[in-house]
Order: C-alpha cells, then sequence, then structure tokens
C-alpha cells in the first residue's frame, strides 16, 4: 500500500462526513418538491448541525458517562463503517479490515450503544425508543446478512471492494438473486434509516416515533454528533447498496481520471437514489409499529427467497 | 522420560491433584470464612492459571500418554494430553481463574453449606473437570464424569434449606444422570467387541455403519443433557439461578464445554470416521436450541435465568457448528471443516470467559442488592460502575459486536455456512445455507437480549429506594471480573494467534489446519483465495481515533459547557422510576413475535378495577408437553410397581426364590 492509496482513503472518508448531511437535505428537498411544498435548502442539516454546536449541552442529573460517550461512539462507529464501504475507489488500505459481515456488526454496535444510551436517562420515552429500535434491528440485520451471502456466494467472497469490483466487471444483465435481494436490501434501508414506512423522520408524535424517541435527551453537540451519525448511516447504505447492486463506474485504479470519473457516478447515483427514496416515502403510508416485523419479515423471506433462488439457478 | 515436570502431562496432573489438595484443606477449618477465602480459594486461582500455562507447554509436543496403577484391579487409568484436552484444559484454567478469585471475594458466612466444605465441592468439580479431559479410557471418563456431576450438584444446592432449590438441584441430577447412562452405553457400543475400553481400543476398532450411527446418537443425547441442547435443557434455568453465581459461572461457563469437549472426542476421534448426515442432527437440534434459547432468554425477568437461557442459545450455536463440521468432514471437506471446527472451539472459549464475565456481575449484583429479579433493579451503574462498565464488556462480546470476541467465532462460523453450498448432495446443500440465515437471527437477537439485560439492571432510575444503598463490588471481585474481561478483549484482538493454537488441534484430528496466508499478524484471512478479511485492532483504533478526534475538535472548535437539569422526557414533568420500561415490557415485543413458542399465562387489568393486578407467567412448551407426561407416567408406573412391597418378609423371600427358580431355569 503506497501513500496514494492512504490518500485517497482519507479524502474518502472526509468526503463521505461531508456529503453525508447534504444527501440527507437533498431527499427532504426531494420530498418537500413531490409534496408541492416549498423546499429548504439542501444544506439545511448543515446549518442545524452547526447551531447545535453552539448550544450548551444539557444533561439529565441521572445521566452515566455511558450517555455522554455513546455520540462519539456512535459517530465513531459510522465514520468507520464509512471508511469500509467502498464508495469512489476499490482496494483501499482499511478495507481489508472488515469484511461485509464485520460492516453488519459495526452497524450493530452502534444500534446496541445509541440503545443503551436511550435506556440511561431511564425516561419513558427513551427506553420504549430503545426497545423498539432493537426490534427493528434484530429483524433488518439478518435480512442484511442474507442480502450479504447471496452477494457473496455470487462473488466467493464477503470482502465488500473484491464484490465490488467482481460485479462491476460484469455486463450489465437482470440477475433473478440480485433482484430479490434488492428489494430486500431497500426494505432494510428503509427500517433501518428510520423512515417510512416503519418511522417517520420528519415528526416528532411521541407514540409513534422510533428514531426520535432514542434521541430525546440529547441535546447542543451530543445531539449534533448522533445527527450527523444518523445522516452518515443513510449515506452509508445508499453507498452499500451501489457497492453491492449498481457498482458500475467504481474506480479500480487510483489514478487521478478513474478517481473523478467516479465521484462524478457516485453523486448522479445518490442523487437518484435520494429521489427514489423522497418518492418511496411520498407514495407509501406509515405503518403501526406492530406491522414493521411485518414488513421486516417481509424483507428477510425476500432476501432467503434470493438465496434460494442463486443455490437452484446458480445466477 | 526425562524430569517429570518437563512433561506437561505430569504437570496437569500434579496441578489437579492440588486442586483437590486444596479442596481438601478447607476441611481443616470448615466454618473460617477468612481462611477459605483469602487464602484456598486464591490459590485454587493460581493453580488455575498454572495449569492453564502447563497445558499450553503441550501443545507443541504429540499427544502424550499414561497409565496410573490407581482404579479397579487390571483396570489402571488411561490418561492422555492431546491438542485437543489442552484447548480445553487452557480454558478450564484460564476460565477458572478468575472464577476463583472472583469467588474469594464472594462467599460470605451464612445459611446453607459451610465453607470449608464448599472449598471442597468447589475445587473437586474443577479438578474432576480437569480429569475429564485427561482421561483415556472409559471407565477413568465416566469416573471424573460422574464426580464432576455429584460436586456441581452439591454446588447447586448450597442454599439446601429451600425447597425450590432442592428441588432444582434434583431436575440437574436426574439429567445428569440420563445423560450419563447413555455415553456409558454409547462407549459401550464404541469398543466393538474387543471389550477394551481405552480410547486407544476405540479408536482402532472396527464397527459397522449401524453400530457407529448409534454409538454417535448415544453419545449426542448424553452430552447433549449435560449441555443443555433443547429439548434436554431444562434443567439449565432451573439449576442456574439456584447455585451461587461462581457455580453457575463455572457450570455455564466450563462445565458445559465438557460436554462439548466429549462430543468433538467422540465424533472426530474414537468414531473413526464420520457419516456426514450425522452432522444434520446437532446442526437442526442446534439451531432449534439457539433460536428456542435467545428467544426464551428475551422474555425473562430473573438475570440469572435470562443468562441460563442465553447459554442454551450459545449451545445451540455451537452444536451447530459442530454439525457443520462433521457434514463437511463426512464428505471430505477437509479444510471447511477445520474452518468450523476451530470456530466452534473459538466460540466455546469466548463463551467461558463472557458467560463467566456475565455470570459473576449477577452476582455482585445480587449480593449488593439482594435482588435478582430484573423488576427491582435499575440505575446501577451510578452505584456499582466497576461492575457496570466491566459486565458492559462482557455484554458487547456476547451481543457478537466487532471487535470484542464474540464476533470473531461468530465471524469465523458464518463464513464457514458459505461453503456449504459445495456439499456433494443436492437439497441439501440449499438448506444448508439456510441454517447461517438462522444463525444470523440468533445472532441479532442476542443483541436485543444484552441490551435488554444490561439496560434494565445498570441503566435508567433505581426502581426500588434500597437500591441506593447498593455498594460496588471488593477488591477480589473486581479482580476476578477484569480478569475475565481481559480474557474477551484478548481473544476478540488476536484473533491471528488463537486460531494459530486451535488448528493445532484440528491438524492433530487429521482435518488439516488452515492454509497459510501471508498476512500480517494483525490482519485474520482465514481462507487467502476468499480474500474474506478482518483486523480486529485496527478497527477498534479507527472507531479510537475518530472518537477522539471527535472529541477534541468538538472542544477545540466550539465549546465543552455542560448544564445539568431534570430529564426532559418531552416536557412531562412528574418523572418517576416506574415509567420505565420493565424487563417484561422490554420482552413484550418478542413475547408478541414469537407467542406460538411461550405457554402464557396473562391477566390483564381492567378499566374497573379498584386494584389493578397485572399477572404475566411465561412457561416452557416443552416442559409441559414432554416433561410432565412423562413424569406423570413414571410416577403411576412407580405405584403400581409399588404393589410388590407387601412388607412382610415372607414376601421378599418368595421373590427371592422366584427369582433364583427363574435364572436357574435361565441358565439350564
Amino acid at each position: 500500500m503506497s501513500g496514494l492509496d492512504w490518500i485517497v482513503q482519507v479524502i474518502g472518508i472526509a468526503l463521505a462526513v461531508a456529503a453525508a448531511p447534504v444527501f440527507v437535505g437533498w431527499v427532504n428537498q426531494c420530498r418537500a418538491w413531490l409534496q408541492n411544498k416549498s423546499a429548504p435548502s439542501i444544506l439545511l442539516p448543515y446549518r442545524g448541525i452547526r447551531k447545535l454546536f453552539h448550544k450548551d449541552a444539557v444533561i439529565a442529573v441521572n445521566a452515566s458517562p455511558l450517555f455522554r460517550l455513546a455520540p462519539y461512539v456512535v459517530f465513531g462507529a459510522m465514520v468507520t463503517a464509512a471508511a469500509i464501504i467502498p464508495s469512489i475507489a476499490t482496494r483501499l488500505p482499511f478495507t481489508q479490515a472488515a469484511d461485509a459481515i464485520a460492516l453488519v456488526g459495526l452497524l450493530a454496535t452502534a444500534r446496541v450503544f445509541l440503545s443503551l444510551a436511550a435506556m440511561d436517562v431511564g425516561t419513558a420515552f427513551g427506553t420504549m425508543g430503545a426497545r423498539r429500535e432493537m426490534m427493528i434491528g434484530f429483524l433488518a440485520e439478518p435480512a442484511l446478512l442474507v442480502v450479504i451471502f447471496v452477494v457473496s456466494l455470487t462473488c466467493a467472497t464477503t470482502a465488500l471492494p473484491m464484490i465490488a469490483e467482481h460485479l462491476s466487471a460484469q455486463s450489465f444483465a437482470l440477475n433473478p438473486s440480485l433482484a430479490f435481494t434488492a428489494v430486500a436490501f431497500t426494505m432494510v434501508l428503509l427500517a433501518e434509516n428510520a423512515r417510512i414506512p416503519v418511522d417517520n423522520p420528519a415528526t416528532h408524535l411521541e407514540l409513534t416515533m422510533i428514531h426520535e424517541a432514542l434521541l430525546l435527551e440529547y441535546s447542543a453537540r451530543h445531539l449534533a454528533l448522533m445527527e450527523w451519525a444518523a445522516a452518515l448511516k443513510l449515506f452509508n447504505y445508499a453507498c452499500i447498496g451501489f457497492a453491492v447492486f449498481i457498482p458500475w463506474g467504481i474506480a479500480t485504479s487510483h489514478a487521478p481520471v478513474s478517481l473523478a470519473v467516479s465521484a462524478a457516478l457516485l453523486s448522479a447515483k445518490l442523487a437518484v437514489a435520494g429521489a427514489a427514496l423522497a418518492l418511496i416515502e411520498t407514495v407509501s403510508a406509515k405503518l403501526r409499529v406492530f406491522r414493521a416485523p411485518e414488513f421486516l419479515a417481509t424483507a428477510f423471506l425476500f432476501a432467503v427467497l434470493g438465496l434460494l433462488v442463486r443455490l437452484l439457478l446458480g445466477a | 522420560m526425562s524430569h517429570p515436570l518437563n512433561s506437561p502431562l505430569m504437570l496437569c496432573l500434579l496441578l489437579l491433584t492440588a486442586w483437590s489438595l486444596v479442596g481438601l484443606a478447607g476441611l481443616a477449618r470448615p466454618s473460617s470464612i477468612g481462611f477459605v477465602g483469602r487464602t484456598l480459594f486464591p490459590l485454587g486461582a493460581l493453580l488455575g492459571v498454572g495449569l492453564a500455562v502447563a497445558a499450553a507447554m503441550g501443545l507443541n509436543h504429540p499427544a502424550e500418554q499414561l497409565v496410573l496403577p490407581i482404579g479397579l484391579p487390571d483396570l489402571p487409568a488411561h490418561l492422555r494430553l492431546d491438542a485437543l484436552s489442552i484447548i480445553f484444559m487452557i480454558l478450564l484454567g484460564a476460565a477458572s481463574a478468575g472464577i476463583s478469585i472472583f469467588a474469594a471475594g464472594y462467599f460470605r458466612q451464612g445459611e446453607g453449606t459451610a465453607p470449608g466444605l464448599l472449598c471442597l465441592q468447589y475445587h473437586l468439580f474443577l479438578a474432576s473437570m480437569g480429569f475429564v479431559l485427561l482421561a483415556d479410557d472409559a471407565y477413568a471418563f465416566m469416573l471424573a464424569w460422574e464426580t464432576m456431576a455429584l460436586s456441581s450438584y452439591f454446588l447447586v444446592t448450597t442454599q439446601h434449606r429451600i425447597p425450590e432449590i432442592r428441588q432444582a438441584g434434583f431436575l440437574y441430577l436426574l439429567i445428569a444422570h440420563l445423560g450419563a447412562i447413555s455415553i456409558l452405553l454409547s462407549f459401550g457400543v464404541l469398543q466393538g467387541g474387543s471389550w477394551h475400553f481405552t480410547f486407544d481400543a476405540m479408536r482402532t476398532a472396527h464397527l459397522d455403519s449401524h453400530w457407529a450411527t448409534v454409538a454417535f446418537c448415544l453419545a449426542l443425547t448424553g452430552f447433549g443433557a449435560k449441555a443443555g441442547l433443547v429439548p434436554l435443557h431444562v434443567w439449565l434455568p432451573e439449576a442456574h439461578p439456584a447455585a451461587p453465581s461462581p457455580v453457575s459461572a463455572l457450570m455455564s461457563g466450563v462445565m458445559l464445554k465438557t460436554a462439548l469437549y466429549g462430543m468433538i472426542r467422540v465424533s472426530f476421534d474414537l468414531v473413526g470416521q464420520p457419516m456426514w448426515w450425522w452432522g444434520l442432527l446437532p446442526l437442526s437440534l442446534g439451531l432449534f436450541s439457539a433460536l428456542y434459547g435467545v428467544v426464551f432468554a428475551a422474555a425473562q425477568t430473573d438475570m440469572k435465568r435470562l443468562l441460563a437461557y442465553s447459554s442454551i442459545e450459545n449451545i445451540g450455536i455451537l452444536f451447530t457448528g459442530l454439525g457443520l463440521a462433521i457434514v463437511f468432514a463426512g464428505v471430505d471437506m477437509r479444510a471447511a471443516a477445520a474452518l468450523t471446527l476451530i470456530a466452534v472451539m473459538y466460540h466455546a472459549m469466548n463463551h467461558a470467559f463472557m458467560k463467566s464475565l456475565l455470570f459473576l456481575g449477577t452476582g455482585a449484583v445480587l449480593h449488593a442488592t439482594g435482588e435478582r429479579n430484573l423488576g427491582h433493579l435499575g440505575g446501577l451503574i451510578h452505584r456499582m460502575p466497576w461492575v457496570a462498565w466491566l459486565t458492559l464488556i462482557g455484554v458487547l462480546a456476547i451481543a457478537g459486536l466487532p471487535p470484542l470476541n464474540g464476533f470473531v467465532s461468530e465471524w469465523l462460523l458464518l463464513q464457514s455456512f458459505l461453503f456449504a453450498y459445495k456439499v456433494p448432495h443436492p437439497f441439501i446443500n440449499m438448506l444448508l445455507p439456510l441454517g447461517a440465515a438462522l444463525l444470523a437471527l440468533a445472532a441479532a437477537l442476542a443483541g436485543y437480549v444484552m441490551v435488554k439485560f444490561f439496560g434494565v439492571i445498570f441503566l435508567g432510575q433505581p426502581r426500588e429506594s434500597t437500591l441506593k444503598r447498593a455498594h460496588d463490588a471488593g477488591f477480589a471481585e473486581r479482580l476476578g471480573l477484569a480478569w475475565l474481561a481481559l480474557g474477551c478483549v484478548l481473544l476478540g484482538f488476536l484473533p491471528t494467534n488463537v486460531i494459530s493454537l486451535l488448528s493445532i488441534v484440528t491438524r492433530q484430528l487429521e482435518l488439516g489446519g488452515l492454509p497459510a496466508s501471508d498476512a500480517p499478524w494483525w490482519l485474520l484471512v482465514p481462507i487467502p483465495e476468499r480474500e474474506s478479511s478482518y483486523a480486529p485492532l485496527a478497527f477498534f483504533a479507527v472507531i479510537g481515533i475518530v472518537v477522539v478526534l471527535a472529541f477534541v475538535g468538538v472542544r477545540f472548535f466550539y465549546h465543552q459547557r455542560v448544564r445539568k437539569g431534570a430529564a426532559w422526557d418531552c416536557g412531562f414533568g412528574r418523572l418517576n422510576s416506574r415509567m420505565q420500561d420493565t424487563a417484561e415490557g422490554f420482552g413484550q415485543p418478542i413475547r408478541h413475535l414469537f407467542q406460538p413458542l411461550f405457554a402464557m399465562v396473562r391477566e390483564l387489568p381492567s378499566p374497573f378495577d379498584t386494584q389493578p393486578a397485572y399477572r404475566l407467567e411465561i412457561g416452557d412448551r416443552i416442559w409441559r408437553a414432554l416433561y410432565q407426561p412423562l413424569g406423570a407416567s413414571v410416577r403411576q408406573i412407580a405405584d403400581k410397581i409399588a404393589w410388590l412391597q407387601q412388607g412382610r418378609i415372607a414376601a421378599y423371600l418368595l421373590y427371592s426364590f422366584v427369582t433364583l427358580v427363574v435364572l436357574l431355569a435361565l441358565m439350564l
């Protein structure tokens, strides 16, 4: 690994961290357009984060150190995940440190810390949110893992960069097992990122919220980190989807030209994915909380179906 | 042979004997908690460390054998130390060292067994587990196995004045003996007509495939009963809450692994070449146990019962892996079999450390609060920071989160499941990868269970006012917890080193080791051509660097002002501890989702009740469907047979006479 690789790696991480709030802003903008509202600025999430950083943190008297540690750990986990996922280039030095299964584990670590922090102050909403978040998590995680199994059976590896390279070398063809798993993955993405139909990112209605309930006791810089981490999580999921399902154009060498092409393609993919996400959110209604397991069980079954199709047809 | 101290087997033997002597020394001053606690238990812990080191010295030697002239005439005890025994011996020594040092501070004067006697039972238990691992003939094995069962029975019933505890102990003893009979019969089949009961004779005996199958199934029943494989799991959730915490830790962390050891020994060593379809049995039972255990764990309200069910889950994971390894070995996919078996042994090591850590954590909580019910705990991270943070390590580890140890073994197991589609049997090769999906579900549910466990005990507000008086654990207890937590961290951070030790075992079992890779020591690449890699240290370092950078950056660019205030909770002012989720509440989604598994009795209050009450009982369907009818029929038969006991001497003489006549008739 040369110095150049490390520079590309660090720049990639920094870009991901910087672009994540913009991506969320873009999704919000698209959603507003689709719903015939005047759209907020694409930079609004940034302004929110900046405002929060300037505020004084208010912490409940009975909060433990875990409560103050969690935002940093969650943010750290999401940044590490961004380092693992090949978004612009493959063959980056750090991607060796973890494969796709470890990535799922990393996302689970963030979820566990988030839930523990929500239980820390001991409020009704916090614990309820933790319970629901873990419920969503334990159903979404195996579905995501099965998605990864399907892809890794196709590529004979669980390393994400190799998967991206292997699939981008293939010509485009509708692969039945990948089609099933793509549906499953989209469902997992919606659930894990607290999107409609599982959760509504635009509301604070107490009895239905999941993600917001977890963050209820956070304020100022801790909240800012948590929000940023949530934006990064959405960005990461989108990049996992790109690496697995539409990897074409990803830079396999670190020549400046291919990197620039890859970055431009990534922005285009993100723009389309963000618009599609906004569309899904606009045309679907939020489910009752106890419908969410059915939604995720469907995702799990889709993924398993993809696995069976893959083993039956070998395609 | 040169000097006896150069022989790892002799050293192990000496240290095991020393454990028994330490136990006997407890009888010198049976009621002195100071002598037993401050001298004998730390000594036992030191011997544990010594045992682990002594055993590890033997790893690079070929298997070593020894015949001791003890036992019945013409039946000397055969002992053998090979790589497989060594790995489990290291597990026994290292995990028990932490537990013993914790126990040094844990046992107090009180009801129940006197400290000296407890010390004897405890150390005999340890030594007998060691002898189980060393035994090289069926007699020595069964003798050690039974000593283990009996000494642990007495340990479980330490508080023998409480009827429920006696009952739990009886159930344990019963199932342990059913299992022992099954193992004995299995050895009986394995000797294959040679009537030599040494393991060497069994290795060379040629069984036809039917008898080999019978032996394997008997062994699976016997060792499965000891391990707590569903449906033979019923004793675990009863015995663990009954036993003192260090004993629960030993039983769950170490004793269950001797059953796994026995299973590996029979299927990969004694029976010769296993048939591939045998593996499907432990595989399916294991998957079922894993899901069953974790679903029940999520619904528990007693912290030790919760951990007991979590042990059933982990045993399920271990047997799933074992089954998969047998399938691979049976179809001659040696590299995959080796990888799977390594994952299984790795998980056994991990579970020994993390489950012991959690059980000891509950012990410290139990001592500080007197409560085992999750509904009466909460907020203990403020009162018991040491216990809480060390337990958190165990919680994260057992939830299978990187970069701790629980993740590594699950990762390896999932990797080996990805080979399953190559098994050359149609249909099976499609079903096997689905096992990986179920395993992933169980692992994700384990995260749910552990968040519940930690969150309800240590986080939130104290649910009882008495909890404000809770105190942190003493020095010895902290040391024990820290030792086990350190084990979890090291096993998580140094996977390549652990795996290179474990592949010595697979090489000795003639499966071959893992393929050589030119990866650096911190990078785990089990199968080079697949390029799947994992580097926990790098992983942890990056998270750590980002955390530090974020922390420093926020402080540097902005400020670090903090105000303390009341909890916000959407502006609802009068918050009290009863508004948090209870343990029942936290488990509610799982109860809802997996309703058919539970036998549930629920009484909900109506709006018109003047004194609303809520009652929920969660029963085990297997207990009701299998054990209760079985128990009832045994009782019925016993009642009928009791008619024989007329209580008159003439009747008994008549029985003897009839028996003699029948026997004579048979002989002639």
